[in-house]
């Protein structure tokens, strides 16, 4: 610890501090540009000068390392002058375009020239032009505004993982680009966004539509995947305008993916806004009556052993509640929440990430089977790469190789090579023995297979062999992509004693032992094989479930409802209303109860809290919002024979993984540039 | 940049140089070594560098491409664009140009037919202006390839063309024959060293 005076208040840091943290700590502010807590220092942009006693001149409190004893002072009229020399060197050749920029009112050059620019400019000469560059789809360059604060290169390099921007040339002629033009081939490009501190990378699809302050923002938590990041919607009338990360230490920290933030454009496309019901095999609309009794009338004579029930990736607890409650009313125990077929379930332990993300910065073996966490959990993989910059840590993978933006060692392919580490005759079981806090993470392509199960028990069994699980720290983990899939597991909406799973109740339905299928949002099955049934279809997009379907409810997406979702690690988060559902479109909890009350088995919830009540008596894990509470490690998987085969990658399209993704213009943009693989089509190949 | 278009590889020659560059520095900081791995492409290149060269490198020091462009693009004796066999780099800085630069540009202009920043059609000379090369005491001067040529007058230049398109090399250094920069006007000092 080291004492500093700060302009006369004396702080204590940690040794390591910078001057620039002391004055946080202090309490004064100080202006920066270039300088970015998550980022590496460059002292470049020279706004954060101070004065430090016995230094000859102002210094760059961002670069330079506390002392003992330094006396510093932010406010002196010496230090006001010298930031505001820097401010008009700045804006030199900044151009005076406010009015027309994106980034204007959220934007820290503007509101810093508030502070030290001057009302006029003193520079008569041209103002240097810089050509814009095409870095993809996503992000819009304005490059004559950049100040060079290089934090785009710094994200690219440190959190991204991929070296694609830097800055070329130099001095008058220094430009920050890819020098070959090409899209910026991250799932987390759109950060450099936000982190950008002038209107030189803007949000492309988000580009003239909307000025910051006339916006209404609401927070909320992100469902495309289970990370469940926390976001803030950003609204304007009806309509989602855009979507940018909220802080969140635990979880995203201050980053979110592509996909959470530019998929929102496909809120408003595809959208189920009034009832359907099927005549003459044509879906025509109807009314709520209607479509209720379309229903109704179909269940009758239908046995509950003859009915189910899929809930989807997006569905949210409290309609998965209602549904659980709904089928079980009609004597059903054909339910499941795995569209995807993962033999999950179990002890809460069993299918959650019990790590958590933040401490996975603490781990220092990581053994991944069969998951792909670059896609399938964006900002776990961010989370582990920022582990790995630390240095010391060892990662294997069991799977397909691939690009995780930190180098690994692949270990084979299939479910052999995890039984050999659990043999102990694998070279990684040395890693693993001599790791003090190993790690192990199971994705949905080890479990979401027929061997599912018996992977998952010889996984445990690795975990258990290297000492993963104990006191303060459990190091197994299961990597989920579905933002319902937890809550579902949470609430037990797999089948009871006797029920069918998603694939015995496909095959039900197309050998006609089930004969009613209610699809809660389910579009990524085989709905094909749904044909002899009748399908009702709740949900908000237009996708393979509605058109599938005999009746179609209109339901809300997950930013027009107050809902609950549970994330990869246990950790109960809602979303907030920000737009009301399009047209006729409900609440989906609502639409569930509204129906039961047509059966004449009315569900006892009239409001939001009732229902929010019964999933607390159902699982005390949704007693507690917003935190984790470890889950106790007991039974689950099954030991069982193992197949030969390699696992799967789980998401084929990072960018159309759900109804909502795929409906959005700018994510098959995404998709047609950096999956079907047309990028060497773009930019200077024209 | 297609992984594809690749064509450019280090020859077995200068492969060896470029391993005993990289050897120079620890396990790890090969990187380093980049500056020399692009003069040496450069060399090898015909005076410039390509991107697949830049590529290249880049895989070889195992570095990210965008840094070896930031390096390439930073410092302007590395070429990217293709130049004569023959590049002069004119200096034009106050000392050079008050001792007649200007008439050098003027020559080129007449013998070669070149402006400044452009390449004869055979491809034989590229004429760029550049600022101090630190010779301002033998002012105006010209660096032709590596070689420096100093006390250069408009009917000495000519010559020196006409010479090189010829093949022939003509003398370095100082081309009214003083010894390095020495006065110009002969000895000042010890002019008795002999007798002493």
């Amino acid at each position: 610890m080291m004492k500093l005076t700060i302009d006369g208040i004396e702080v204590e840091v940690e040794d390591g501090s910078t001057v620039l943290q002391a004055c946080e700590q202090a309490g004064a502010e100080v202006p920066r540009f270039c300088f970015h807590d998550r980022l590496s220092i460059a002292g470049n942009c020279r706004m954060c000068l101070v004065d430090l006693e016995k230094a000859p001149k102002p210094i760059a409190s961002c670069a330079m390392p506390a002392g003992d004893g330094m006396v510093v002072h932010t406010n002196t009229p010496e230090i006001k002058k010298a930031r505001e020399g820097v401010m008009e060197f700045l804006l030199i050749n900044h151009p005076l375009d406010c009015p027309i920029c994106d980034q204007g009112g959220e934007c820290d050059l503007q509101d810093q020239a508030m502070a030290y620019g001057r009302h006029f400019s003193r520079y008569g000469e041209h103002k240097r032009a810089v050509k814009n560059k095409d870095v993809g789809p996503l992000i819009e360059t304005i490059m004559t505004r950049c100040i060079h604060c290089t934090r785009c290169v710094r994200f690219a390099d440190e959190i991204a993982g991929v070296e694609e921007f830097g800055a070329v040339f130099r001095g008058e002629h220094m430009e920050i680009g890819t020098y070959v033009e090409k899209a910026v081939s991250s799932e987390l490009s759109g950060n450099m966004i936000d982190l950008c501190p002038v209107g030189a990378l803007t949000s492309k699809p988000f580009a003239f539509t909307a000025r910051s302050w006339e916006l209404r923002k609401t927070e909320s938590i992100d469902v495309l995947d289970a990370v469940g990041s926390s976001i803030r919607v950003d609204s304007r009338g009806g309509e989602v305008m855009r979507i940018v990360p909220r802080l969140n230490e635990d979880v995203n920290e201050e980053w979110i993916s592509d996909k959470s933030r530019f998929a929102c454009d496909g809120l408003s496309k595809r959208r189920l806004d009034r009832c359907y019901v099927r005549k003459d095999g044509k879906l025509e609309e109807a009314s709520w009556a209607q479509a209720f009794a379309a229903t109704a009338e179909a269940l009758k004579g239908v046995s509950g052993d003859q009915a189910a029930a899929i809930a989807g990736d997006l569905a949210d607890c409290e309609s998965m509640t209602a549904l659980k409650d709904l089928m079980t009313g009609l004597g059903s125990n054909h339910m499941d929440c795995r569209q995807d077929g993962a033999k999950l379930g179990g002890a809460r332990a069993g299918y959650l990430f019990n790590t958590t993300i933040a401490q996975i910065e603490d781990a220092d073996a990581i053994l991944i089977v069969g998951a792909d966490p670059r896609w399938e959990a964006s900002l776990v993989n961010a989370r582990i790469r920022k582990r790995y910059l630390r240095g010391g840590l060892k990662v294997g993978v069991i799977g397909a190789q691939r690009d995780l933006t930190y180098p690994y060692d692949l270990l084979g392919a299939g479910p052999q090579t995890l039984g050999e580490i659990a043999g102990g005759s694998h070279d990684f079981c040395q890693t693993l023995s001599a790791a003090e806090r190993p790690m192990l993470i199971v994705g949905p392509g080890a479990v979401a297979r027929d061997d599912g199960a018996g992977i998952l028990a010889a996984a445990r069994g690795v975990a258990e062999k290297f000492n993963m699980v104990r006191d303060g720290w459990n190091g197994f983990n299961v990597l989920h992509k579905a933002a319902s899939r937890v809550g579902g597991l949470d609430l037990g909406f797999v089948p009871a004693a006797g029920g069918r799973d998603v694939g015995a109740i496909l095959e039900g339905a197309e050998s006609g032992a089930i004969k009613f299928v209610w699809l809660l949002g389910a579009d990524e099955i085989d709905v094909a094989r749904l044909n002899n049934a009748f399908v009702v279809y709740q949900g908000h997009h237009g996708d393979a479930g509605a058109a599938a379907a005999d009746v179609v409810l209109p339901g809300a997406a997950y930013t027009e409802k107050d809902a609950t979702y549970v994330n990869l690690e246990g950790r109960v988060q809602r979303t907030r209303r920000a737009i009301f559902p399009p047209g006729e479109a409900r609440e989906d909890w609502t639409i569930l109860r509204a129906f039961s009350e047509v059966l004449g088995n009315t569900l006892p919830f009239d409001r939001l809290g009732d229902v929010r009540a019964r999933m607390a008596k159902i699982s005390t894990s949704f007693e507690t919002v917003d935190s984790v509470t470890p889950a106790a490690w007991d039974d689950f998987g099954t030991t069982g024979d193992l197949s030969g085969g390699a696992f799967s990658g789980a998401v084929d399209d990072f960018y159309l993984t759900d109804v909502i993704s795929r409906a959005s213009h700018t994510m098959a943009q995404c998709s047609g540039l950096f999956v079907t693989g047309q990028q060497g089509k773009t930019g200077t190949d024209g | 940049m297609n992984a594809g278009s690749k064509n450019f590889v280090f020859s077995p020659e200068n492969m060896v140089r470029a391993k005993a560059h990289m050897a120079k520095y620890p396990e790890g900081r090969q990187a380093s070594a980049v500056l020399a791995l692009l003069d040496l492409a450069q060399r090898q290149n015909g005076g410039w560098v390509s991107r697949e060269a830049m590529a290249h490198i880049a895989e070889l020091l195992d570095m990210a491409e965008i840094r070896v462009y930031e390096v390439a693009t930073f410092y302007t004796m590395v070429n990217l664009q293709p130049v004569g066999k023959y590049l002069i780099q004119l200096c034009r800085t106050t000392p050079c140009w008050l001792c007649g630069s200007d008439d050098l540009r003027n020559v080129c202009k007449d013998v070669l037919g070149i402006g400044v920043g452009e390449s004869t059609e055979d491809g034989m000379f590229t004429l760029i202006e550049v600022e101090c090369l630190g010779a301002c005491v033998n002012a105006p001067m010209a660096q032709i390839n590596d070689d420096f040529y100093e006390d250069l007058s408009a009917a000495r230049m000519k010559e020196i063309l006409e010479m090189l398109r010829r093949g022939e090399q003509p003398p370095t250094g100082s081309q009214t024959g003083r010894q390095t920069s020495a006065p110009a006007t002969g000895a000042t000092t010890l002019t008795d060293a002999g007798n002493a």
